[in-house]
């Protein structure tokens, strides 16, 4: 009896001791990515890489400031088209919608945050893309825009979920519309919430390569407009990278080290803002 | 709306294959034939790969963050995982290209060649590109998810179930295995099939180390293609109309699939979770 109990210890420290090393391989990961993108892309980070238009092949120098413009660009728009539609549904859904519209939507919502990132990529061609009959920044906004929608949606409706009904009460009581109570009381007490999920929002879709590559395509110059084809940070990287030459495997490294630097820098101020208070203060 | 486009779009390859277009395997965009066997195929396999290895580490990790570690501890161990889903595709390609293919070419691959070669898994030239670095590069990328989900849905199992195993003389281990996990058995199931959506959809770092080459070959070593790589790498050349509406169909079966499986996936994910919380407050 004693043995078989010593075995079930022993299974039970053994087995709980993986799944801390399971825990500890999946957390490392990340700090593996960021040492090497340091160690590879620190050095070719420079002055040059922020404010220089790609060289050729061969050419020393050079940067991706085109890239870099061409993502703000791109996410300025995307932002300009997913948030008010995200945000506004999601007022909808939280305030105004039967429960049955609501799961409808919300479950639609979700099935369209899952849809593979190429697939959208190819709607965007098909809507945006053949009827313009080129590639341009509008359709690639267009495509990212579409990929915000639920984002932004779904956290919307659940921080607006989260303020307390007796604001809202509160509000009719003292004879506002309903349309006011939501504009001046509800959405204002879910605020931080709101910023947190737009900003989460951006950082998902400021690494999105795939919906890019027919829609926005690229582009080795200034994109001047909103017509034109653009180049963006994400799809560089990608160019560069399954390229054959070495300065260019550098500069591949320098963009992801400076994409993935905003992502999560984005990432950890948008967390840092909704840790600091949640919704609505208590009192 | 986005079915309808797709389904339009492919309207002209639907009519001329048919059903074949799923069985064979010829992809030739010059003699107007096409064969979407191989992508998805190689779509299958690399997902495959990538859950053999993700779902264990997986789910030890969430296990450990959810029954083991100090609550702290746990969260910012948590927030780490958060981070790491945000990291874009386009990076894990970068370092599949750069880190994981090279290892794999002069290491990995030759080792198991020499200890597992007798099986036809592991048959080949050792490339560095191609399934398995494909579904390694993969399982790296899907294992925040489940680890987030598992974790959520494990914390969603009510204390007393625990406390009842503990009660009753069972090891934590015993506990944790025989009580707790196949209380949220289905929830973990949801964050499995998510993250198979995830792997089957995922186009930039599969693209960069799967080699794209439409073969179809039982050796994990070989080089192969997938549906979302084909798409990335094809539809900007692709010229004749032909061409461009199989490309489309492909980006339908992939919809169809991710679509399914997602459905699936939030169905369980509610279903647990609301039961857990429903025995709570009874």
């Amino acid at each position: 009896m004693s043995g078989r109990l010593r075995w079930r210890k022993f299974v039970s420290h053994f087995m709980l001791t993986m799944t801390g090393l399971c825990a500890f391989v999946a957390v490392s990961v990340l700090f593996f990515i960021l040492g090497y993108l340091v160690f590879h892309g620190g050095t070719s980070v420079s002055w040059n890489f922020f404010t220089k238009l790609p060289t050729p092949v061969g050419e020393a120098g050079g940067g991706m400031a085109n890239a870099i413009v061409g993502s703000a660009k791109l996410l300025l728009l995307a932002s300009l088209f997913g948030v008010p539609l995200g945000f506004f549904g999601g007022i909808y859904l939280a305030e105004f919608s039967g429960s049955t519209t609501a799961f409808v939507v919300r479950y639609a919502a979700d099935l369209l945050n899952g849809v593979p990132s190429i697939v959208i990529g190819i709607f965007a061609y098909a809507l945006v893309v053949l009827p313009f009959k080129h590639y341009s920044t509008l359709a690639g906004a267009f495509a990212l825009g579409l990929m915000m929608i639920p984002i932004t949606l779904r956290s919307t409706e659940e921080f607006l979920h989260s303020v307390p009904r007796a604001l809202r009460e509160g509000a009719m009581a003292l004879g506002a519309s309903k349309w006011k109570t939501i504009a001046s009381v509800v959405v204002p007490a879910a605020y931080r919430g709101i910023v947190t999920a737009i900003l989460l929002a951006l950082a998902r879709v400021a690494g999105e390569t795939a919906p890019l590559l027919f829609t926005a395509f690229g582009n080795r110059f200034w994109s001047p407009g909103w017509e034109q084809p653009t180049a963006s940070l994400p799809v560089m990287i990608y160019t560069y990278a399954i390229s054959p030459y070495e300065d260019w495997h550098r500069q591949a490294w320098a963009a992801g080290l400076v994409l993935l630097g905003l992502i999560l820098v984005v990432n950890i101020v948008a967390r840092g803002i909704l840790a600091r208070g949640v919704a609505v203060p208590r009192s | 709306m986005l079915v309808i486009e797709l389904w339009r779009g492919s309207v002209l390859a639907r009519h001329k294959f048919g059903l074949a277009f799923f069985t064979t395997s010829v992809w030739d965009p010059n003699g107007d034939q096409f064969g979407a066997w191989p992508f998805i195929y190689g779509t299958l396999v690399t997902s495959v790969v990538s859950l053999v290895i993700a779902v264990p580490l997986g789910i030890g990790a969430a296990i450990f963050l959810a029954e083991l570690a100090p609550q702290k501890i746990s969260d910012s161990l948590q927030f780490f995982i958060d981070l790491l889903a945000a990291v874009p595709s386009v990076i894990y390609g970068l370092l599949g290209v750069f880190i994981i293919v090279p290892l794999m070419r002069q290491y990995i691959e030759p080792a198991l060649k020499g200890t597992l070669g007798f099986t036809p898994l592991f048959t080949g030239p050792p490339f560095g590109i191609g399934f398995l670095t494909a579904g390694i590069v993969l399982a790296i990328m899907v294992i925040p998810y489940i680890i987030s989900v598992s974790r959520e849905v494990l914390l969603s199992v009510p204390r007393d179930q625990r406390e009842a195993a503990l009660a009753l003389g069972s090891t934590r281990w015993e506990s944790t295995w025989k009580v707790v996990v196949p209380f949220a058995r289905t929830g973990i199931m949801g964050s499995i099939f998510l993250a198979l959506a995830r792997a089957l959809g995922e186009t930039m770092a599969v693209t960069m180390v799967i080699g794209n080459t439409p073969t179809v070959s039982a050796s994990l070593l070989s080089p192969g293609y997938s549906i979302a790589a084909v798409i990335a790498n094809e539809f900007s050349e692709a010229t004749g109309e032909l061409y461009v509406q199989a490309l489309v169909e492909l980006g339908l079966v992939l919809f169809i699939l991710t679509f399914i499986l997602n459905g699936l996936a939030r169905l369980l994910i509610v279903v647990t979770t609301q039961r857990g919380s429903g025995t709570a407050s009874a």
